[in-house]
């Protein structure tokens, strides 16, 4: 009997349909990408069943990190340029047009008032070397106080509604946070977020 | 690349007219899919799709009231719970007829702990919470709208003998225990609560403790 004769055939693959999906999800993903902002800290916030959305506009953010230092980021390009302007009137401090550029692109910064013009001099390497020490709270010397009051008024110049957001580390103490909170108190301040990672609503 | 010559392995014959060779249109799409699965990684690996959630919290106005028009809250109606270290939680009532702080009760956080205590308080207060779950099976199957949904929740929070949350933390507490303690308010339906700071006499009530 003849030994039956197994065909040799092709391993050619078409990609044809690969390539599709591959480019597919490609396109999904450029469209959906939002970049993670960067950031000066990494904060893991605490997880709650909160179902309600952060607003995409108009939130200033105060980051509170585990080792208690207090940053601030406020959304939108022009309200941060603005604010900077607000902020150098009121302390006597002129910022040249690269500084406020330079501000405009910084998403937080948690860097007391007198610091500021000396880190947006330097170059985008040693910014992220610089050692940010956060902004002040006490009763003395709140500068949160008055970027929250500089804040607000810039956001309302440009037609928007400040949207107050704690964002805190599940590490950080719960005397700096009263202190963050009594700060938006004495600003009248008496609706925040929280913001915190969803979980499921049993566990 | 992706493929192995097949087939064919024979030379040409002599003598035959050299014809020229039929090229195949078969592209090799490897390098591109190769491109294609790295871009998607990287796209992957940046993009932050999940918007983050919050929760909302309403302070109380800061200024100083005159006694008489602070509204009175009956004593048996509120708890206190103290945040501490070790994500410890002490709670207390307050009894009605003497005034007195009753003993307080270690407790953790969780659905054993706290959480147990807050429903079986708040229920035994306001009987009404219990059909916060039936609207809500409602909601979600349509039978009521959003609106009628969030009216009757918030109208049983709002229960006006219901049980109030003092909620009250010392310096050793971490912002997590804040957050989970309001979480447990959502999850338990209760509608009164309130952050206060702490007194001289609760931190000597911690310290007695003994946790």
């Amino acid at each position: 009997m003849a030994k039956a004769k197994i065909p040799r055939k092709s391993t050619w693959i078409d990609m044809t349909a690969m390539t599709d999906v591959a480019f597919l999800l490609l396109t999904f993903f450029m469209l959906a990408t939002k970049f993670k902002p960067d950031e000066p800290v990494d904060v893991t916030t605490p997880s709650s069943v909160a179902e309600i959305k952060l607003p995409e506009t108009g939130v200033v953010q105060i980051t509170i990190d585990g080792e208690d230092r207090v940053f601030f980021g406020i959304e939108g390009q022009p309200i941060r340029a603005d604010l900077l302007k607000r902020i150098g009137t009121k302390k006597g401090i002129t910022f040249s047009e690269d500084e406020i550029k330079t501000f405009s692109l910084t998403n937080t910064f948690g860097i007391p008032i007198n610091e500021i013009k000396g880190y947006l001099g330097l170059d985008i390497g040693a910014q992220k070397n610089f050692e940010q020490k956060g902004i002040p709270t006490d009763s003395l010397n709140n500068e949160l106080a008055e970027w929250i009051v500089e804040a607000r008024r810039a956001a309302q110049s440009q037609g928007t509604v400040a949207v107050i957001a704690i964002r805190g580390d599940q590490n950080a103490s719960y005397p700096i946070i009263r202190r963050v909170i009594e700060t938006l108190q004495e600003q009248n301040v008496n609706r925040f977020n929280l913001i915190t990672n969803q979980e499921g609503e049993e566990k | 690349m992706a493929d192995i010559e097949g087939g064919g392995g024979g030379g040409h014959k002599k003598g035959k007219k050299v014809r020229g060779k039929k090229m195949s249109t078969r592209v090799d799409f490897t390098p591109m899919v190769d491109l294609g699965f790295l871009l998607i990684t990287f796209f992957m690996l940046t993009t932050s799709m999940n918007q983050p959630t919050t929760m909302e919290i309403n302070m109380p106005i800061k200024e100083d009231l005159p006694p008489e028009d602070q509204s009175k809250i009956k004593a048996s109606q509120a708890i206190t719970i103290l945040l501490t270290k070790d994500d410890k939680i002490v709670y207390y009532f307050i009894d009605e007829v003497t005034g007195e702080p009753m003993t307080p009760v270690v407790a953790n956080f969780g659905a054993n702990g706290i959480r147990k205590q807050l429903i079986l308080e708040n229920r035994r207060r306001n009987a009404a919470v219990d059909s916060i779950p039936i609207y809500r099976e409602q909601f979600r199957f349509n039978q009521i709208t959003e609106e009628e949904y969030k009216k009757n929740v918030s109208r049983i929070k709002a229960f006006k003998d219901g049980l109030i949350v003092v909620i009250k933390a010392d310096d050793d507490a971490k912002y997590k225990n804040l957050v989970d303690i309001l979480d447990e308010m959502q999850i338990t339906n209760i509608g009164r609560y309130a952050i206060v700071d702490i007194t001289p006499v609760e931190l000597e009530l911690l310290k007695g403790t003994q946790l």
